[in-house]
């Protein structure tokens, strides 16, 4: 395991956020249509990367409830981007050999005849390396 | 005026209507989309990360192909546009990922981002106009009372989408203005229905589709207009009691081209 300075400045150069912008206003949260789903709302996300406490939100569940809308990339007063936060650590989970969050064998199980090929796409893109 | 075409995968199959209606509506406004050749999916959500380099390849194939013909890229999928747009801006903007994917393709005279991208929907405004449109309605949807579903893709992240007002928005608005219909408006017609969380808590999807839904027929809506396959999915699939449409459909029906209904 990188010591997590490193891991910090991976995520940092990753997402090329400067979580140092966060003024904690607490709005990404507010807006985030996925607040409720969450252990770790995303302007805990931008302030634990900020400080190097990293290994929790590795291993929450809160890395897969991000529904990419970027709702709080256009809201946020001091353009800090929290998303891109959120899937940088995401990407540093799952690109971990063995860590994908789904793999092909989960298709059949959600596979409905009104399924969209979107939805098992964009699943695999955001949960898969 | 000739466009290039880029349809994405579920345009080919549970989105045909999506399609479909693209084309007739565009053909009776003087456009003619030319689809591209073996295009290849464009992976449904852009990925932020500045060292994924792999998987955006697709879009890059997708706005070379339309740099190289001198046309401007039209897509109709929310989705398909948003990583699109994205992917482009990226290659304009960061010089070390467009570096790797020149290496990477290895294409005649490389790609730094020239294409232009449009949504159907800026196609309607920008190209065709929405005078043009209006004058060219047969079957007036006059009295309808309908509204938009922009969801997420289609405008945000604004500071690359650069579509319309992220968060008042009227492109489709103006529309169905031109359709001769009501546009209803209303708070949450920008608001993420859920998208791929159908598949990890599709709890968490019922609650937002369901609270766009209340909204727009708090609001008087009669029917539901999207250009995203998976919104489409969401509303519909967690108890949509009012039609949900693609704004496609809607314009073909309103041209007098809607012809035959597709198999699905």
């Amino acid at each position: 395991m990188k010591h997590n300075n490193d891991l910090r400045e991976e995520i940092l150069r990753m997402s090329g956020v400067d979580t140092a912008k966060c003024m904690k206003c607490g709005k990404c949260s507010a807006t985030c249509p996925a607040y409720d789903e969450m252990e770790y709302h995303p302007h805990q996300f931008v302030g634990m990367v900020e400080i190097g406490e990293i290994e929790p939100l590795l291993s929450s569940e809160s890395l897969y409830k991000c529904l990419s809308c970027f709702a709080c990339v256009d809201r946020c007063p001091r353009g800090v981007a929290p998303a891109k936060v959120v899937e940088a650590v995401r990407l540093t989970a799952i690109r971990r050999q063995g860590a994908n969050h789904m793999t092909a064998n989960d298709v059949p199980l959600i596979l409905e005849t009104d399924t969209p090929p979107q939805l098992l796409v964009s699943a695999f893109r955001k949960y898969t390396k | 005026m000739k466009v290039r075409y880029f349809p994405g995968c579920t345009l080919k199959n549970r989105a045909k209507d999506l399609d479909t209606y693209a084309y007739r509506s565009a053909e009776a406004l003087g456009i003619t989309p030319e689809e591209i050749e073996n295009w290849q999916c464009c992976g449904g959500v852009f990925t932020t990360a500045r060292d994924e380099v792999a998987t955006k390849l697709a879009s890059v194939r997708a706005l070379k192909d339309a740099s190289d013909s001198n046309l401007p890229l039209v897509t109709v999928c929310s989705a398909c546009h948003n990583v699109i747009k994205q992917t482009n801006h990226a290659m304009q903007t960061n010089k070390e990922f467009s570096d790797k994917v020149n290496r990477y393709l290895e294409a005649d005279g490389g790609y730094n981002g020239e294409a232009e991208v449009y949504h159907y929907l800026e196609m309607l405004r920008d190209l065709v106009g929405f005078e043009k449109v209006k004058e060219r309605v047969v079957n007036s949807l006059k009295g309808k009372k309908i509204a938009a579903y922009y969801g997420c893709l289609l405008l945000r992240p604004h500071k690359v989408m650069r579509m319309d007002d992220p968060e008042n928005p009227t492109v489709m608005e103006d529309l169905l203005r031109a359709l001769g219909a009501d546009a209803v408006v209303y708070a949450r017609r920008n608001e993420c229905c859920g998208g791929y969380i159908s598949v990890e808590s599709p709890d968490a999807a019922k609650k937002n589709a369901n609270a766009i839904l209340e909204n727009a027929k708090a609001a008087g809506a009669e029917m539901i207009i999207t250009a995203c396959p998976l919104c489409k999915y969401n509303l519909v699939k967690n108890g949509a009691d009012i039609p949900v449409v693609y704004f496609t459909e809607l314009l073909a029906e309103a041209l007098g081209v809607k012809g035959e209904p597709n198999e699905t």
